[in-house]
């Protein structure tokens, strides 16, 4: 349809937002009716608008809800295939699936994101490490392009369209539907362990002998301690629990549990709640809470994979000035040395960092796909402005340095010069944008910034 | 209650109330015109919640095919318990006021279609003695405003007529309701400007099959609604012609 409705629309971090127009189609024909309608220059889609940055924004331009196309198109139970649109959550696809033992194959630390955004930012998940990202689950994608065309691609049909399109931010085309394999799960729940690190060396050490023993595994790191403490974490792994792990209560029905209550965070925060000090506080208290010996316990999948949920619109507490979250990788052979250098730069500049996360990553994907093998470590900070801004442009020089990259679904800095310098495989991609969208009907603020369609003004 | 068909599935109106029935184990057919549409919906509804979801083309406007799709969806059912006639259009008042083709445009989808697809399916919960008819119709129906009358004249009908259908078919043991919807957050009224109190369709949809436990009846959706029009219909002609509503 061709309404639309003027609003301005902000990135997760709230730090980058812009006026367009935004459209809400409810039928499929609505997607292509919209993009051909020839009123708007360019066309982004977006689904629950949680990438960090500028990826679903499009100043002045067109802005594309997929929340209204969100329906399931098909499910084999022997196999575990199941294909969607655009539009359906992950939340959704685990209420349906989890009961009947299904689990989504890899999740990010969110439910609320949409199908079709998960494909366009090529997901990871805490199994990155033995089961890589979210594309390697895919098997077939509906995409939309830009003459109005509706094609399939996958790996035998259309593949480098398929491999541009994986973690290619919604450039190449709307992505209307995706087919993917989902995961047998005896249970609901995840049997998890938790031990304390004293530093950097432990933690890695420990990733690297043991990450083959979890299918989830993550490093939840003390973004404040410094010295002969930097990078003292608590390892978070675990792996799907069978009927035999669970106490007799929950074994009467293993893919069952009791939901959290979810508390909202008011619209109007105070900068100062995630100040230095709060943030200081926060962080030594948790990493107290692990005592020295390791900690097994059993928990459902929404405790251990989203514990944010339950506190709805949590990037509030950042207060008016929004928040980065900055994530990058590095290679196997530069990590300790990089992680060293992030960590203790972040520390030396006095940038409060509310979460750090240090995870090992898999093999490598689509041709814009975030994951290489290495380490990725995401840094959550308040916005404070240029100070930051300037820290943030000297590491991405020094994860260039070390042939690292940062994740475009996080990213709200990084410039177009220091993008293709991290992203080698950018000309194949290119290549495959030009002859699909020579135009750059499908754009976005990001995709401006870094100069992946024209130039930004 | 087991089967029922809706008509006009496709909006999201209709979409939410056969999720709720759905969610309730109904089976449904599904009628639009939309085919791919429709087939992404029943697969959806069978998915999600294990029920007989069949479809089929329905146009309101082509009323000599209505026949023969009402046989098929009752043919396929087997028995019908009720049907929901969700069809809806609302169009644009400029254009109507020029063009009288665009004004019967209105009057046909709204209300000719309503009567045409409506009768015989009245007829058979008659004779069965059982069953429901729920039609959507809309505040806008209740006083004609300059700015959307033809739409509303038709909505008003349609109130009228099933009026007529629970006055006749009530005491045969046939539930008749009508809804009268205020604004919903609906393809119809998105990026339109100056509306108040927008209900979600999820919410309509709840209400609306909330009704079927309650008798025969008018009900207004959201129920504020009712108060809003009571306020809206008492104003004198005198006053109201002065409004620029």
């Amino acid at each position: 349809m061709d309404k639309f409705v003027e609003k301005e629309l902000n990135g997760w971090g709230r730090y980058r937002g812009s006026r367009s127009h935004i459209y809400r189609p409810e039928k499929v024909n609505g997607i292509a009716a919209a993009i051909r309608s020839g009123k708007e220059s360019s066309y982004i889609g977006r689904g629950l608008g949680r990438s960090y940055g500028d990826a679903a924004l499009n100043q002045d331009g067109g802005v594309v809800l997929t929340e209204r196309i969100n329906r399931f198109l098909s499910f084999e139970p022997n196999t575990g295939v199941v294909s969607c649109e655009a539009g359906v959550t992950l939340e959704e696809i685990l209420k349906v699936f989890v009961p009947r033992g299904w689990f989504l194959p890899v999740t990010p630390g969110t439910k609320f994101v949409t199908m079709g955004g998960a494909v366009a930012c090529d997901v990871h998940g805490k199994n990155h490490h033995r089961d890589g990202s979210l594309s390697n689950f895919v098997l077939d994608l509906k995409l939309l392009l830009a003459d109005g065309q509706q094609i399939r691609a996958s790996r035998d049909e259309n593949s480098d369209l398929f491999w541009a399109t994986v973690g290619g931010m919604g450039l190449t085309g709307m992505i209307l539907s995706v087919t993917f394999k989902l995961r047998r799960i005896e249970t609901a729940f995840i049997r998890v362990n938790y031990q304390r690190t004293r530093n950097l060396d432990e933690t890695m050490r420990l990733l690297e002998e043991e990450d083959q023993d979890y299918n989830y595994s993550v490093a939840w790191v003390d973004g404040l301690a410094v010295g002969g403490s930097l990078g003292r974490s608590i390892l978070i792994r675990g792996n799907h629990a069978t009927v035999d792990d669970l106490s007799p209560q929950q074994a009467t029905q293993p893919l069952e549990f009791a939901h959290r209550r979810t508390w909202t965070v008011p619209p109007q925060v105070p900068n100062f709640v995630l100040d230095r000090f709060s943030i200081r506080a926060f962080n030594s208290l948790y990493y107290r809470r692990f005592r020295q010996h390791p900690v097994n316990s059993i928990i459902d999948y929404d405790r251990f994979f989203y514990p944010l949920d339950s506190l709805r619109e949590w990037n509030r507490l950042y207060g008016k000035r929004g928040f980065i979250q900055y994530q990058c990788v590095f290679p196997p052979d530069t990590s300790r040395a990089a992680l060293v250098e992030v960590l203790s730069r972040l520390s030396k500049g006095k940038i409060p960092l509310c979460l750090v996360v240090l995870k090992r990553f898999g093999a490598e994907t689509g041709l814009l796909s975030f994951p290489m093998p290495g380490y990725t470590l995401a840094l959550d900070m308040p916005m404070l402005g240029t100070p930051l801004l300037s820290v943030l442009h000297e590491l991405d020089q020094w994860v260039i340095r070390q042939g690292g990259r940062v994740y475009l679904a996080k990213d709200a800095c990084l410039s177009a010069e220091a993008f293709k310098e991290m992203y080698p495989r950018f000309g194949q991609w290119q290549r495959m944008k030009t002859e699909m969208d020579p135009q750059n009907l499908f754009s976005s603020d990001l995709s401006r910034r870094l100069r992946i369609t024209g130039v930004d003004d | 209650m087991k089967q029922v068909l809706i008509l006009g599935a496709t909006s999201s109106i209709a979409r939410a109330i056969a999720s709720e029935f759905a969610r309730e184990g109904v089976n449904l057919f599904l009628g639009g015109r939309d085919l791919a549409e429709l087939e992404h919906m029943a697969a959806d509804l069978d998915i999600r919640h294990g029920i007989q979801a069949h479809y089929g083309s329905v146009d309101a406007e082509d009323f000599a095919a209505h026949k023969d799709f009402l046989e098929n969806a009752t043919r396929t059912l087997g028995e019908i318990d009720g049907v929901v006639f969700a069809i809806g259009y609302l169009g644009e008042q400029p254009r109507e006021s020029a063009d009288p083709a665009a004004a019967l445009k209105i009057m046909n989808i709204n209300l000719s279609a309503a009567i045409s697809l409506l009768a015989p399916i009245a007829n058979i919960l008659e004779e069965q003695g059982h069953g429901f008819i729920m039609g959507l119709s809309s505040v806008a129906g209740d006083r004609a405003r300059p700015s959307n009358y033809v739409y509303g004249t038709a909505k008003g009908g349609l109130t009228l007529y099933l009026d007529g259908l629970r006055n006749r078919l009530d005491r045969q043991g046939v539930k008749v309701i009508t809804l009268k919807l205020g604004f919903v957050d609906t393809e119809m009224t998105y990026g339109k400007r100056g509306l108040f109190l927008v209900a979600s369709p999820e919410q309509v949809a709840k209400s609306a099959c909330q009704t079927l436990q309650k008798p025969s009846g008018v009900y207004y959706i959201p129920r504020f609604w009712r108060m809003i029009m009571l306020v809206i219909r008492l104003i004198p002609d005198s006053v109201f012609k002065r409004l620029n509503l």
